[in-house]
């Protein structure tokens, strides 16, 4: 089997693969699309096409991550759209959403734009911007929502992430204003003044201990709390970004059993790290929400598993060496996300049988890309879909390595833990962008 | 004053092995002749304090304190002299607990003081004991008083009172006990860990 | 043993024999000729990001009568904005082959993460609201003077916990030489989490310092920041002085073997009286003059011996 990537052009015949947990089958790939999927797809195989083993792997539609951040225009020495978008590929990524806090904010059609002509032009993964919810930031004033949502752009999912929409008013008028174009708000919950700037260790035993200030689950909670009684309220729909306790848990399950439409997200980390690796003062370990006990990494991920949290999302966070080589209480907050999620969550949820593949395959591709309205993405693996996907070896071992990352930056919690399950292909619009460590981009 | 336990006499072997060359008497007469030195070379008791260095050197200078009573009818200042933190060795070896210096009631300023102690080897305890003494005080004179000399000066250092020239090889141990420490009063020479009697 | 970051890295045995050579070091400040050869040689940087004059002048005059070189250094504090890494700002010094760094810095953890980027010995002399080291040992030195033996006996811990590092030292120091422990303070002081870790280290919690105070040996009142009123941890001063203050009417409530411990500097009238601050028990001032000899027992425990810092 060659070791260069098989070309564009002509027909691709995928064999032998799991169809997403759906049994074993082959996957035809022509012009871009999906021709032919399942235990019959090679009988339509045309002249000329080429063959590729799968034997072993896991097909899953391409992963959809709705929450991360590429820091272009602004902190391009930490990530740009291109350094992010091939570290997404190399996740077994098709599409990101970028959050907005850049520098300037994504609150203009115009800045939405560039970011979209930026990730088209690297061509590794869609770049899809989120748009700002208020005027930069600031949570005073709606940034122009509509403006964003006709560009080109097609910005659907607005957020202030970073920080939270405290203001009770503004988010119910935010609520209420992206339902003229099926746009939702993802909110980062965190009432400011039960969790400020400064807090950075889970309230509890260890943050009296260690001496770091506290950040009280409560202060997501009561965020969670109110938000989905507003999107009761308005009859809008509202999404929770990085749910992080129990009892944010138990809202969502509260507020689904009466029929709210909120949907809610959990990122790799806060499915497996916990609270104490603090003890180190680490920094690689700060963020918001910070690492919880054990009780509530657990509640997350029976949350995951019954569908109380709809979807994994990365909160990817590059950050430069020396914005986290400071105290603790000074240094930045955030990890990197995009090359591990999907082997984090196949370590914890698949390998422990926990989740089955085809739930892999709702909560981290079809579900964002449903919750995010992506035209071009999340289809599944069903003919006519395009063939965006991507093959998962389940059994590999890999021991995570952070200097071999796509990404600029090193911040990566993961380095030297041994996790089970690792990218093998992945595959935008029929053309190869990740394969066995190396990444193609447009033009390559 | 003979202490109730069995005695070794020289020559014979100690119940802990090696060979015993100051039995209790003779470690006794030793002190006597030094108190009689003592007095000799300074012409009576004015001045004297005693400085014992620990840990043995303490019991020795209260003794000779007793001793120097006996002959002259005076009592004479004794105090101990800690080293630990004036010792060259420091950082070859594990971190060391003090031992606490009590400077005898009128100090040491333009007093003889004399040094006790139990062996004397290489030189530097008394080095450091020199130092250590340095910085309590200024006395007129110091000299130095020692139960045994075993040879093998690394410092051009020499003792004013001898109780016994004692020649070693130095692969050889020398223990004084005492019977305000040890329960007993003897000097042993013994021979390297390992080799024969 | 190379750094002293935190009580909790210390045995029973190491915080005894600390106590006990300060005992022989405590003898030297009260010589004509205060200086000891020991530490001859020994470069010691006292690198203080937050100001204190006290446990500077007190580590300084330390370093100083052990003979060792030295040198004060104030840090641009966390102005993350300033450029300069923490870490780099801490190798730089590292480099020029210090033997020891004295750090007192505003965040938690700090000297633990310099203990990691550096190769010479560190000295944690105040962390954030994280822990206090020296203070807790010189604290347990003056209250064994006056007190004999620690085991058993009953010491109380009131004011601001949960900004507190010398409480959270003095906690871990007084459990390790088997005192028993009550803490005394509004709940809104109260560390997060003191719940269950009273329970596991065996910690009595009160809000009722009038009940506390006739059963204790030793009562440690601690600082509180008048700042705080504004954060809504209590509504007046006046109001804390009188449920949480140790006052002239306070001072009869407690046995008369009882000691007063502050590890200053004290808001007289607020947290404690004036009389109460100069009564016979007060050991305050004790504290003080303790300070030096335990922070000399310290260093010398740090960097002499074979095994301690090269």
């Amino acid at each position: 089997m060659s070791a260069d990537r098989p070309t564009n052009t002509s027909p691709l015949l995928i064999t032998g693969a799991d169809l997403a947990g759906a049994g074993t089958g082959d996957l035809l790939v022509v012009d871009g699309r999906i021709a032919g999927a399942g235990p019959d797809a090679a009988d339509q195989v045309p002249e000329g096409a080429q063959r590729y083993d799968a034997d072993g792997l896991v097909a899953l539609p391409g992963l959809v991550d709705v929450h991360t951040h590429l820091r272009e225009p602004g902190r391009e020495d930490a990530e740009t759209i291109e350094t992010g978008s091939r570290a997404a590929a190399a996740g077994g990524y098709t599409a990101v959403l970028a959050m907005a806090n850049t520098t300037p904010v994504t609150d203009t059609a115009e800045s939405a734009e560039r970011i979209w002509d930026l990730g088209q032009r690297a061509g590794y993964v869609d770049v899809h911007p989120v748009g700002a919810v208020s005027k930069q930031l600031a949570g005073e004033e709606l940034a122009e929502l509509g403006l964003m949502a006709r560009s080109r752009a097609r910005v659907r999912v607005f957020s202030d992430d970073g920080k939270c929409v405290h203001d009770a008013r503004l988010m119910r008028r935010a609520l209420e204003y992206v339902r003229a174009f099926d746009g939702v708000i993802s909110q980062h919950s965190q009432d400011p003044s039960l969790a400020g700037a400064t807090a950075c260790c889970h309230e509890g035993e260890l943050s009296g201990r260690l001496g770091l200030p506290g950040w009280p689950g409560v202060a997501e909670e009561s965020i969670v709390a109110r938000d989905v009684m507003l999107a009761r309220h308005t009859g809008s729909r509202v999404h929770v970004a990085h749910v992080s306790t129990a009892g944010s848990v138990e809202v969502l399950r509260w507020a689904k059993a009466q029929g709210i439409d909120v949907t809610a997200e959990v990122t790799p980390h806060h499915l497996l790290l916990t609270t104490d690796l603090l003890t180190s003062y680490d920094t690689v370990f700060k963020v918001n929400p910070p690492l919880r006990p054990q009780e509530d990494v657990e509640a997350l991920r029976a949350a995951l598993a019954d569908g109380t949290i709809d979807i994994v999302a990365t909160d990817h966070a590059p950050h430069v060496r020396q914005d986290k080589e400071h105290a603790f209480i000074d240094a930045a907050f955030g990890m990197l996300g995009l090359e591990t999620a999907l082997s984090v969550v196949s370590t914890v949820m698949v390998a422990e049988g926990r989740m089955s593949w085809a739930d892999v395959a709702r909560t981290m591709s079809t579900d964002p890309a449903r919750i995010a309205r992506l035209t071009d993405q999340g289809q599944g693996l069903t003919v006519g879909a395009p063939a965006n996907l991507t093959l998962v070896d389940p059994d590999r071992k890999v021991v995570v390595d952070a200097a071999r990352s796509k990404s600029l930056s090193r911040n990566n919690p993961w380095h030297g833990r041994e996790l089970t399950g690792g990218i093998h292909l992945t595959m935008l619009r029929g053309r190869v962008t990740a394969r066995e460590g190396l990444v193609w981009g447009a033009g390559a | 004053m003979c202490p109730a336990r069995d005695q070794v006499s020289p020559g014979e072997t100690a119940e802990t092995g090696g060979r015993v060359v100051l039995a209790q008497a003779e470690i006794n007469r030793a002190l006597r002749r030094i108190a009689h030195e003592i007095l000799e070379g300074n012409k009576g008791a004015e001045d004297l304090v005693l400085m014992g260095i620990p840990t043995r050197g303490v019991p020795l200078a209260h003794r000779l304190a007793a001793a120097l009573h006996a002959v002259e009818g005076v009592d004479i200042p004794v105090g101990t002299l800690d080293i630990t933190m004036y010792r060259d060795d420091l950082r070859s070896q594990p971190v060391r607990a003090m031992e606490r210096s009590q400077l005898p009631e009128d100090g040491v300023d333009d007093k003889v003081v004399v040094l006790v102690d139990d062996v004397l080897y290489s030189g530097r305890t008394v080095r450091a004991a020199l130092d250590s003494l340095a910085d309590l005080g200024r006395p007129r004179a110091v000299r130095l008083a020692i139960l045994v000399d075993r040879g093998h000066r690394e410092l051009p250092i020499r003792a004013d009172y001898v109780g016994k020239n004692l020649p070693t090889a130095q692969a050889e141990r020398v223990s004084v006990r005492l019977v305000e420490i040890d329960g007993t009063d003897e000097v042993v020479i013994s021979a390297p860990e390992g080799e024969g009697r | 043993m190379k750094h002293l970051l935190s009580i909790a890295d210390l045995s029973r045995e190491e915080i005894l024999q600390i106590l006990e050579t300060a005992v022989s070091m405590h003898e030297v400040q009260h010589r004509d000729v205060k200086k000891l050869p020991t530490l001859r040689g020994r470069t010691i940087i006292n690198f203080f990001f937050e100001d204190s004059t006290r446990t500077r002048s007190s580590f300084e005059l330390a370093g100083k009568w052990l003979s060792a070189d030295t040198i004060n250094l104030t840090g641009k504090g966390t102005s993350v904005s300033k450029g300069e890494s923490l870490r780099d700002t801490v190798k730089t010094i590292d480099a020029m082959g210090v033997d020891m760094m004295i750090i007192r810095h505003m965040a938690s953890g700090a000297p633990a993460q310099i203990a990691q980027w550096t190769k010479c010995s560190i000295v944690n002399a105040g962390d954030g609201m994280h822990e206090h080291p020296s203070q807790a040992l010189l604290d347990a030195y003056t209250m064994r003077q006056r007190l004999g033996d620690l085991e058993g006996m009953h010491v109380a811990l009131v004011g601001d916990l949960t900004h507190s590092r010398v409480f959270r030292s003095n906690v871990l120091c007084l459990a390790k030489l088997g005192a028993r422990v009550t803490l005394v303070g509004p709940p809104t002081l109260m560390p997060a989490g003191i719940g269950p870790w009273a329970q596991a280290e065996d910690i009595t919690i009160s809000h009722d310092l009038d009940a506390v105070l006739p059963t204790v040996d030793a009562v440690m009142m601690l600082r509180v920041q008048r700042e705080r009123m504004s954060g809504g941890f209590f509504p007046t001063a006046r109001e804390y002085a009188v449920t949480y203050g140790l006052t002239n009417e306070r001072l009869s409530l407690l046995p008369d073997h009882a000691v007063i411990c502050h590890p200053g500097p004290m808001n007289r009238g607020l947290e404690i009286s004036g009389d109460a601050a100069d009564a016979a028990q007060s050991l305050v001032l004790d504290q003080v003059s303790a300070g030096v000899a335990v922070r000399m027992s310290i260093l010398y425990h740090l960097l002499s011996g074979e095994g301690s810092a090269a």
